[in-house]
């Protein structure tokens, strides 16, 4: 059966928006918890070090290896640092690093991927031949390389995950386009002497934009996890930096006195990264084209 | 079929040389002048450059990568800086290490993997699928080194039945090894069974909705029949490479795993090179884990396109 | 003795969405063992769903809310999932319409045929399958028993299907769209088959078709349904020779009949669109689109009433249709402005030729041998005058879109000339200036994707208006809107709101928005429904006639072409095969392929008479096209070893037709008589 979505006194319909998205998001209940999530994590992220109780590193020498009460919401680790604060000040530095990481190879990406797509040839087997080669090297590997070269230094960490992730991106926006470029609308931008910018973004963009937001969402939630395990590892980041995967290290050695210390930081990249693939999997579905 | 082997391996190598040019130019242009990395901020000017002439430092770049690739090739890894000893058989006895727990990784995913993958896609939408669903996507939120954690919690700490610690000694043999394996295998397998599970899944549920499967019913086969033949037949094929690809995964994963669990595998040494800023090391342990994804990949690479008869018989 | 098939008053509903939709309402039909019953309908008729129903393998959404569905005079409602599975392959059984998906690609075609007899050993079931595509006459069958489905041609694939079907010999056979897929001389070669096969076996069969000229030359009975109603039901002679409906009134006057030409006959289309399920009229279906609709026809649904000779109508009008004191017949367009040969010239392209190379493997690029090219286009030579429509037609590889692309500047032409009025016209687009570019159009093969789904129609009709006119204004695109009898409220819409055939009308739009000289046209009509290519031909037809457009048409299918153009040439690997003016196009002298291809097409007339030119193999890979004349492999009139070894001269005769053939014009005249006849309509 075949039926058509047009209705002969259909209202017009503008593009989407934010907020049609986000109301999209709020359709279904996983989605819509994945997106609670993920904004009251950024909220943290922006308000956190204010609302914090305690400054990042102050140690209460007496109530150290507290356990959670009123006082200190998750307890306090062996250096009587209180752990909630922690987490209020770390998550700051994983949107910070995740997330504008993610942002730079998203758009870096895309140029790359729309470019070299479009125009195909020479230039474009050559460059994805470079990046076939940047991806046959383990996310983690790779980081590890370039990090234990670099030294600890949060701009090392924010360049690797751009340069991990660019790749991956342009991979991704190489093969819309490819699909895309072949479709009549571009075919017709041509033939009326449209410049390739115009065709570049204004034709061929909007329709590969939902699979890149949704592509963007799921590598920040592997720069989350990439972020943490260098964190956990202790490579990228030294204490007493508030990094949720090198507090997870740091209480590992004091688990049996100062469990809470180990679990919130390990339950707040767990939950984040969770919401992030509900979130992502929610764009998929709200993400399509105006009028549908 | 031939024609593609010899394109596939034509990119394997063509892959390597590249990769082999990025670690070279990571671990050898990156720190600057890697004489005063090895002796340090107060050495004297002539030490160093007695040193950058033994290691050859005052060549041009290119003659010291080709210089470098060639005793690579040759065998001749180098000598590590911090332990003074050959990298070669220490890099070796680490990769076998890896290996084992890799293997024990796999053997543990892959077959639950597609085991769950293909129940939740025969009902998707039902109860069972979203089952394997939400647990699949709460074990993708779960870093390994909190799975890790978790486990030895549980089955180290709480029930006693496995060690939590997994340094096994060099020579112990497989079974002996077998117990210390069981833990950090189940951890690094969890992220490759949720990941190989959902694709499964993918692929059943695609290959379902396709028209010869109608076919297949509408001409009165049993539901099995249907199903096995037909179904998954074609359904599994491309889990081969889902495969191949979660084994990148797998290897990074195993760094993790093996520093929760003390495990002496490449990973571990790995954080030990870093640390010392042990450059042959690095760049061996680099080359060895991009080796053997390249490997796996082409082995995948091959196997499907063995399997698939519009490949095969081209 | 029981009907084959007895549904009766079935009604079926989607859940979806809002509500339950109901995609086919009471529908009743019988088929007797032995007859061939037509099922035609547009998209959103519901006859899909209606051969789902009867093969009992509905969507899970789906609901039979009422009714019966009888094989042999057993109940198939209700039936558990065992039983129909013994049901399904040795009662009734269903050959598909795209055979390619339809087989599991990774088992061999000798595996699936037989894969349901488990009764049978290895040695008997290999004997079986040899013995089933004997019976589909491949000529191989031990080879294709041997290969996977990708390894053999789409003719060869429907015919492993069929036999396939044939396999437990069903009592019912459902034959959905079965060549709907194939290439013209394709398609006739498999029609013939199943012609003897049915005419062997007397195999009760459903055939859906949209194609009303394949339903003329196979049924006996048809139904005819529209927008989930049944409208019509009757023999064919009945149907075709007087409709009481006026959908299939519409139905029949809005496809070009082969041999017609616009100046002589204008098609009537069917105004306004077919109504989605969701969103039915409430009385009447087609009340909006009706002619002679009156009050009552909004008002109430009509019945299903017999009309005497077993032929059943939905129409309150049925008796004064039947008495012929009303004319249920749409308005025919207005005809065309006469052709008359002018000495402008628009287009004229010469020797020219478009090679696609294939990509080379490192090995061979290190090694330095060439790159193996496919030569899509070669040397062909074409004139377009002003106001006159050229057709180009061909099959599937034929290089027709490619042609039009390069002439377009979206490829880039390998060898030869070409100009647009009198000036050098630079092969790429880049090398065109702004005054080219408004001068040459074109419209894309594909509705659904000739609009970015990102824009409005009203942005995306003003682009070409500011680019090439520098003038764009709401007013200016209100105004294309109406000139393709769109509102303007259009302009607010994104295409994802629009029907095909609006979809098409908007792109029309677009490229006559600069006032063009030419329009390319790649299958404009080819994805749509039948009542609504005829009204995108009238309107194309007016368009050239307001502003004296001259207009290259390109269509695989011979009867559109013929009636909308002024030349036709004949397109087959690339070359030109023949060109003709359209009246000469139908009659002797043809070239043998056009001879072929003319008597490929299943006629509108259920008494037409037809010579039967079939053509032996598969096109011949581009890769490594035939020598001398790229036809030779397969010509039915082929004379030896000059056909392999020297390309034919062109030839002409005095109506104007040129023949690319080593037979001379008037061998060939005498050697071939008119392939088909057929009656004109009134």
């Amino acid at each position: 059966m075949t039926t058509t979505n047009t209705k002969a006194g259909a209202t017009p319909v503008r593009g989407w928006r934010p907020l049609t998205v986000l109301l999209g998001l709020y359709g279904r209940p996983a989605s819509a918890a994945g997106t609670t999530i993920v904004l009251i994590f950024l909220l943290i992220a922006l308000i956190g070090p204010v609302i914090a109780p305690y400054g990042v590193n102050e140690q209460i020498v007496s109530d150290a290896r507290q356990a959670p009460s009123p006082d200190h919401w998750f307890g306090t680790d062996h250096l009587g640092r209180d752990v909630f604060s922690r987490i209020l000040f770390g998550a700051q530095d994983i949107f910070l690093l995740a997330g504008l990481g993610t942002l730079v190879a998203v758009l870096a990406g895309t140029a790359i991927g729309l470019l070299s797509g479009y125009r195909g040839g020479i230039f474009d087997e050559a460059l994805m031949r470079v990046f076939d080669s940047l991806l046959a090297i383990p996310a983690l590997l790779l980081a590890l390389l370039l990090l234990g070269i670099v030294g600890p230094a949060r701009n090392a960490v924010l360049a690797v995950i751009v340069i991990i992730y660019t790749p991956i991106v342009a991979r991704v926006a190489r093969s819309v386009v490819q699909s895309i470029k072949v479709k009549g609308f571009v075919q017709a931008a041509r033939i009326r002497g449209e410049s390739q910018g115009w065709i570049l973004f204004r034709e061929i963009l909007p329709s590969a934009l939902p699979v890149l937001t949704v592509e963007g969402a799921l590598r920040f939630s592997y720069a989350i996890f990439l972020i943490a395990a260098l964190g956990f590892l202790g490579i990228g980041v030294q204490p007493p930096n508030p990094n949720w995967g090198l507090m997870v290290g740091e209480a590992r050695e004091h688990v049996f006195q100062t469990p809470w210390a180990l679990w919130a930081p390990a339950l707040a990249i767990s939950i984040l990264v969770i919401g992030v693939n509900l979130m992502a999997d929610g764009l998929r579905r709200v993400l399509r084209a105006p009028g549908v | 079929m031939p024609r593609y082997v010899l394109r596939r391996i034509g990119f394997l190598l063509l892959t390597l040389l590249l990769t082999s040019i990025i670690i070279f130019g990571v671990t050898q242009v990156l720190p600057g002048d890697v004489a005063r990395v090895i002796l340090g901020r107060e050495a004297g000017e002539a030490a160093l450059n007695s040193l950058r002439e033994e290691l050859g430092l005052n060549d041009a770049l290119p003659v010291q990568y080709l210089r470098w690739l060639g005793n690579f090739i040759r065998g001749d890894w180098g000598e590590s800086f911090s332990t003074r000893t050959e990298v070669r058989p220490l890099v070796l006895q680490r990769l076998g290490n890896s290996l084992m727990l890799a293997a024990v990784a796999i053997v543990i995913a892959v077959p639950t993997a597609i085991a769950l993958g293909v129940i939740a896609g025969l009902n998707e939408n039902k109860p069972v699928d979203s089952a394997v669903n939400v647990s699949a996507l709460s074990v993708v939120g779960l870093p390994e080194f909190v799975t890790g954690i978790l486990l030895i919690e549980v089955f180290a700490f709480r029930l006693g039945i496995f060690p939590a610690n997994s340094s096994i000694r060099p020579g112990t043999s497989f079974f002996e090894a077998l117990p210390m394996l069981i833990l950090p295998a189940m951890t690094a397998s969890l992220v490759l069974l949720a990941y190989i599970s959902r694709m499964t899944r993918v692929g059943v549920i695609g290959e379902i909705s396709k028209p010869y499967v109608r076919t297949a019913r509408l001409k009165g086969l049993s539901r099995w029949s249907v199903t096995s033949r037909h179904v998954l037949r074609n359904a599994l094929l491309p889990t081969i490479t889902v495969i191949a690809i979660s084994f990148g995964w797998l290897i990074s994963g195993l760094i993790v795993v093996e520093n929760v669990y003390n495990y002496p595998g490449l990973g571990r040494l790995m954080v030990f090179a870093i640390d010392r800023r042990d450059l042959p090391l690095l760049q061996a342990l680099a080359m060895v884990a991009v080796l053997a994804f390249a490997l796996a990949n082409l082995a995948a690479d091959l196997l499907s396109a063995y399997l698939n008869p519009k490949i095969r018989l081209q | 003795m029981n009907p084959a098939l007895s549904v009766k008053d079935l009604t079926v509903t989607y859940r979806i969405g809002h509500g339950p939709v109901t995609a086919i309402r009471e529908a009743s039909l019988e088929i007797q063992p032995g007859e061939v019953h037509g099922l035609v309908g547009e998209s959103g008729s519901g006859k899909t769903t209606l051969v789902l129903a009867v093969m009992q393998h509905l969507p899970e959404q789906a609901e039979i809310t009422h009714g019966s569905i009888r094989v042999d005079g057993r109940e198939l409602l209700g039936l558990s999932p065992e039983r129909l599975r013994s049901v399904w392959g040795s009662q009734i059984a269903m050959v598909p319409q795209d055979p390619l998906s339809a087989l599991n690609p990774s088992l061999k075609i000798g595996t699936q045929l037989t894969e349901q007899r488990d009764d049978l050993s290895a040695a008997e079931a290999r004997d079986k399958a040899l013995g089933l595509l004997e019976m589909v006459q491949i000529a191989d069958p031990a080879r294709v028993a041997r290969s996977y489905p990708h390894q053999i041609s789409g003719g060869m694939q429907q015919r492993v299907m069929i036999a396939m079907a044939l396999c437990m010999g069903p009592k019912l056979l459902i034959l959905d769209e079965p060549t709907t897929g194939l290439d013209s001389t394709t398609e006739a070669v498999v029609l013939d088959l199943i012609r003897e096969l049915m005419k062997a076996r007397q195999t009760a069969t459903l055939y859906v078709s949209h194609s009303l000229g394949v339903i003329a030359q196979f049924a006996d009975r048809l139904t005819v349904l529209y927008a989930s109603e049944l409208v019509e039901q009757g023999s064919k002679m009945n149907l075709f020779e007087s409709p009481f409906h006026p959908y299939t009134h519409g139905l029949l006057d809005s496809i070009p009949r082969l041999g017609e030409n616009k100046r002589e006959i204008q098609l009537r289309s069917i105004g306004g669109r077919i109504p989605s399920l969701g969103d039915l009229p409430p009385a009447c279906v087609f009340a909006p689109r009706c002619p002679v609709a009156i009050d009552v026809c909004h008002e109430a649904r009509p019945m299903l009433e017999d009309s005497g000779m077993a032929r059943q109508v939905r129409c309150y009008r049925r008796e004064e249709i039947q008495a012929g004191e009303i004319d249920p017949r749409q308005p025919p367009a207005a005809p065309p402005r006469p052709h008359s040969p002018t000495a402008e010239t628009v287009l004229k392209v010469q020797d020219l030729e478009v090679r696609y190379d294939q990509p080379r493997s490192l090995a061979e690029w290190l090694r330095r041998s060439p790159s193996q090219s496919v030569r899509a286009v070669d040397d062909v030579r074409l004139v377009i005058g002003k106001g006159e429509t050229f057709g180009l037609v061909g099959e599937s590889g034929s290089g027709k879109t490619s042609l039009a692309q390069a002439v377009i500047g979206l490829v880039d032409s390998e060898r030869g000339r070409m100009e647009l009025l009198g000036a050098k016209l630079p092969a790429q687009i880049k090398h065109r200036d702004r005054g080219t570019l408004s001068r040459l159009q074109m419209v894309l093969q594909n509705p659904d994707e000739a609009l970015n789904p990102y824009l409005t129609v009203g942005q995306s009709l003003s682009r070409p208006l500011a680019l090439l006119r520098g003038a764009d204004s709401d007013q200016e695109v209100h105004r294309l809107l109406k000139s393709v009898r769109l509102p303007p409220e259009y302009a607010d819409r994104y295409p994802a709101q629009l029907s095909g055939g609006e979809k098409q009308r908007v792109a029309i739009a677009r490229a006559f928005a600069t006032i063009p000289d030419l329009v390319l046209l790649d299958e404009p009509v080819s994805s749509l429904d039948v009542s609504v290519q005829a009204s995108i031909l009238n309107l194309l037809n007016r368009l050239q006639t307001e502003h004296g457009t001259s207009l290259l048409f390109i269509s695989h299918d011979i009867a559109v072409v013929g009636f909308l153009s002024d030349y036709v040439g004949v397109l087959y690997l690339g070359r030109l095969m023949e060109v003709a003016p359209s009246e000469a196009l139908f009659h002797p002298p043809y070239h043998p392929y056009t001879e072929a291809l003319l008597s490929a097409i299943p006629l509108l007339d259920p008494e037409a008479s037809q010579e039967r030119v079939r053509l032996r193999g598969e096109i011949p890979s581009p890769l490594a096209p035939p020598t001398g004349c790229p036809f030779h492999t397969r010509c039915p009139r082929f004379i030896g070893d000059i056909c392999i070894e020297q390309t034919p001269p062109w030839q002409e005769d005095e109506t104007g037709t040129s023949i690319f053939c080593h037979i001379p014009v008037n061998d060939l005249r005498q050697a071939q008589g008119r392939v088909f006849a057929m009656r004109k309509r009134q």
